[in-house]
Parts: C-alpha cells; structure tokens; sequence
C-alpha cells in the first residue's frame, strides 16, 4: 500500500540550525499492516508521517501509495487516499462549526465540495447511526459546536470522521498525547476497531511504549532519522512490553 | 427626521460590505483592508458606465467583476507570495487609488442627471420610500445568497479553511484557493455597496472609500457583541444581525450629527463608537464582580 524509498528531508540546509530530520528511510508497508513507530523525540517519526501525509515534501527519494507515486502531491490531493488524526484535537476538527458540518466535509473528503446543501435529513441520521457506535451519547448533540466537546470526544470523532468516505491509509500522530489515560484507551480502541472493520492500512506514533505493544501488527524503532529496528508480526508476537523498555534503555 | 431616512438608506447600502467584511474578517480571519480600495472600484466602474450610457444590466456585473478582481490579487499576493494579509491588502489599496483614478478620469463623477438604479426601477411614486424598497429587496437577495452558500459543501469547507486549517488541508481543500475565492467574494461585496451609494448620493469621489472598511468593521463588531450576547449559533440569524450591525451603524452616526457634533468630527466618533463597542464586552465592571 505504502512504499517509500531512500526518502531525505533536510530543514533549514546550510544552517546553524540544520536538522536532519529524515535521513535515508525505505520502508514498505503491506495492505492491512498496522504499523506502530516509536522513537525518541527527534528521531524523525513524526517528519515521516508528515512526509506521507504531503504536508512536508522530501528533498529526495520517492513515495507510492496504491500504486500512484505521490511524492510531488501536496496534502489536499493526498487526501484521496489518507485520512489523518492529529496529536492536537484541534488539528483535526473545526472548533467553531458544527459536530454535523465536520462530519459532513468528512463524508465529502475525496470528492468535490461543490454548491449544494449536503446536509440532508438522511445524512443526519446517517451520523447519527455512526456516531452512536462509540457508545459516548454523542449522536444527540450533532448540531452542537465541535468545540464544545472534551479533546478525548473530538479525537474519537475525528477517528470515526476518516471513514466517512473511502479511507485506505489511516495516519495516527500521536493520537492520544493530550489525552487522560481513559480517553485514550477509548480513542485507541475505537482505532483498532475501525482498522479491524474497514480493513485499513495504518500508522500510529505513539510515545506510550505499553500502546505499542498492545496495539499494531508491527513495531518500527526510529532514531536519527533512520529506521534501527522494524519487527514483524511474528517477531512482536515474541517480543515482551520490557524488551521494548530495553530498547530506550 | 431626514437624517435617520438617510442613516436607514446607507446602512442598507453598507450591508453588503458589511457581509463582505463578515467573510473576510469572521470566516477567514484575514484583516482585509482592500475593502477601501474595492469599494471606490464599485463606485468608480458605475460612474463611467452610468455617464457612458451603459444599461443597468452589465453595470451590475461589472463591479462584481471588478471587486472580485481586487480581492482574489489580495488573495494570490497573501497565498502564493506568502505576504501577510494585512500589507497584502494595504498594497492592492495603494494600487486601486490609481486604478479608480484612470478608470474615473477625474476625481469626481456627478450622477445626478443620468437613470441610476433608483430612478429606473420605480416601485412606489415616493423617490425615498422608492429607494428604500429597492435597496430592501436588493439586501434580501444578497443576503439569501450568502446564506444559501454558507450552508452548502463549498461553504461548509469555507468557514472550516478560517477555523482549522490542519484539518480542512487533511479533507481534500486547496486552502490558498480557497481564501482567494473567499477574499474575491468579500470584495466584490463590497464593490456592491460603492455601487450603491454611488447611486444614492449622486456622485462617485475618489476619496470615498478613505476608512470604509471602519464601517464594515464596526457593523461586523456589533453583530458579533449581539451574538454572543444571545448565543447564536444559526448561520442565517448571524447574517441579518450583521445586516442589523450596518444599519445600528449609521443611526448612531446620524444621532452624533444630530445632537450637533461637528460633522468634520464624524470619523473620530466613528472610531470612537468601534473602540466603545470592542471594549464594551471586556470591561469588567459591568458585569459586577467577575
């Protein structure tokens, strides 16, 4: 599904400041794969999620997703395939508009957004089925702003917003970072569900080493903008929560 | 009591700057102060076609044309080279002083003895109950507009590229393209409201628009307080407060000149009033011991 190669990315080249956040990364993620990237700050995990997500662009090496090189594609365009949540419950809603109107851009993520009022009574209660399954009581409050809703609620719906329309490749930005330990235990079950049911490819940061053990079907250790360790599903099934422990030891 | 019929007339025609600066300023969150430069276009494009003889029909879209051409090179200058948005519409403002210039070819272009919209279209015998329905139903349908686009898809992805970037870049939109539409709309909104007053004061000046964008600003502010005063949330009621805003707008002005204050004076008050309004909701001593 995902399939980088040699891929560099340089900020600010030929500065004091000079960060070499990705520095020589192939990597080839399988259709269904649930990768799980741990690193310490600054080992570039993050720049590499945004490098496939197109909002950073590569300074060399190439990137396919399905098939189709999207190396030069900007973000927007990617969206075709990607959906996104980000560590910032508010990256990844519109505060101000309506739990219905961002669930509505959702269902439209890879189509047009054109002159008619999508907003239709069946469309309401479409997301209203949807918004049920999480089982929080949302789905009464769909005309209520986004913003009055707790960071754990809006990563649950951001979740739930990234299959409203057809979703392949699932990126997870350390989802659960400003979250209490409750929330985030729902936001990642939710997540593991919908990969389950939509069968979705996915990439989840996580700086909880005990999440990423739990979670994915593989676990890849990045540091210094190189890939040190990427263990597969055989291997994480062997592996135990200390071993990992280890590894930041 | 001609002095609140008059204050009543420009609040109608400074309705659809007002919505104008409501896009820009609310939906986009982008200071836009093209706003002074668009509105002279507005006023400037119907005075040399009105004093050419041009039918009604093509005027009205030309100053669509020629607002939006002003508010979508403010967009490109702010999007693609990266400018902030206030020198971005600073710079397009100096730029439009000579555009309006070369367009009027004079500085001042009387209206007074040729048709205008007002005396073309005659609903009722009285020239101002005539000018308050035309003005009437041209706000309605503006406004219907706005409306009617704020709540579809386009719209939607609209107020979210002001709110939340990150996210609505992630849902498929070409933000930069986005605010350049947005910013074209806004103005050639505003290029409506030249048109109008043009037509309603019998003159375009090319200093009319010196600190338009005050007015807008002020009606948007007013709006804003009434919202969040009584929580609004409907998209429909938050247009006809901002309506209201331009109309509360100029009736206060009218009551300055009416209580005898200098009218060399006005644009002081008027700056005084939006910095009255602004403060109103954070001073705390209002609102006993909070």
């Amino acid at each position: 599904m995902i399939e980088i190669t040699n891929i560099h990315k340089i900020f600010n080249p030929g500065k004091a400041n000079q960060v070499n956040a990705v520095n020589g990364v192939s990597l080839h993620v399988e259709t269904g794969e649930f990768v799980v990237i741990v690193g310490v700050n600054g080992s570039g995990k993050s720049t590499l999620l945004d490098l496939i997500a197109g909002s950073v662009f590569p300074d060399s090496g190439s990137i396919t997703i399905d098939r189709d090189n999207v190396t030069k594609l900007p973000d927007y365009k990617r969206s075709k395939w990607i959906a996104r949540v980000f560590q910032n419950p508010m990256s990844g809603t519109a505060a101000d508009l309506s739990i219905l109107d961002n669930f509505r851009l959702a269902a439209i993520r890879t189509k047009y957004k054109g002159l008619s009022v999508g907003i239709t009574d069946s469309f309401k209660s479409q997301v209203k089925e949807k918004i049920a399954t999480l089982g929080m009581g949302l789905e009464n409050k769909i005309e209520q702003s986004m913003g009055t809703l707790s960071g754990g609620q809006r990563q649950a719906l951001t979740l739930l917003m990234s299959v409203m329309d057809s979703c392949k490749v699932l990126l997870l930005d350390e989802p659960t970072a400003a979250l209490d330990p409750r929330s985030a235990e729902v936001v990642l079950r939710t997540a593991d569900k919908l990969i389950n049911d939509y069968g979705l490819t996915a990439i989840l940061i996580t700086h909880n080493l005990k999440d990423a053990f739990t979670h994915g079907t593989r676990i890849i250790q990045m540091g210094e903008g190189k890939i040190i360790r990427d263990i597969n599903t055989e291997g994480k099934q062997l592996l135990k929560q200390n071993d990992l422990f280890d590894w930041f030891g | 009591m001609d002095f609140y019929l008059t204050a009543l007339l420009q609040g109608l025609c400074f309705s659809a700057m007002a919505l104008g600066i409501y896009i820009s300023m609310k939906i986009f969150n982008i200071p836009d102060i093209t706003t002074n430069g668009s509105y002279t276009l507005g006023g400037a494009v119907t005075a040399i076609m009105l004093t050419h003889h041009q039918p009604g029909y093509v005027i009205l879209p030309a100053v669509i044309v020629a607002g939006g051409l002003a508010g979508a090179l403010t967009g490109i200058i702010h999007t693609k080279l990266k400018i902030n948005a206030l020198l971005a519409g600073i710079l397009v403002m100096t730029a439009l002083y000579s555009v309006n210039l070369y367009i009027m070819g004079t500085s001042n272009l009387p209206l007074i003895n040729f048709s205008t919209i007002f005396n073309i279209v005659k609903i009722i015998a009285d020239p101002n109950r005539n000018t308050f329905w035309i003005l009437s139903v041209f706000v309605v349908i503006i406004t219907l507009l706005i409306g009617y686009l704020l709540k579809t898809d386009f719209g939607i992805a609209m107020r979210a590229t002001g709110n939340s970037e990150s996210m609505i870049r992630s849902l498929g939109v070409n933000t930069d393209r986005m605010k350049i539409t947005g910013l074209a709309l806004a103005n050639a909104l505003t290029a409506v409201s030249g048109y109008l007053i043009s037509q309603l004061q019998g003159f375009t000046d090319i200093s009319m628009g010196i600190g338009i964008v005050i007015i807008g600003l002020g009606s948007v502010i007013i709006a804003e307080t009434l919202i969040n005063w009584f929580k609004i949330t409907s998209v429909w009621i938050t247009l006809v407060l901002v309506l209201v805003g331009a109309i509360i707008f100029q009736l206060v002005l009218a009551v300055t000149l009416d209580i005898g204050v200098d009218a060399n004076l006005l644009q002081m008050v008027t700056a005084i009033f939006v910095l009255l309004i602004v403060s109103l909701p954070r001073l705390n001593f209002l609102k006993g011991n909070k």
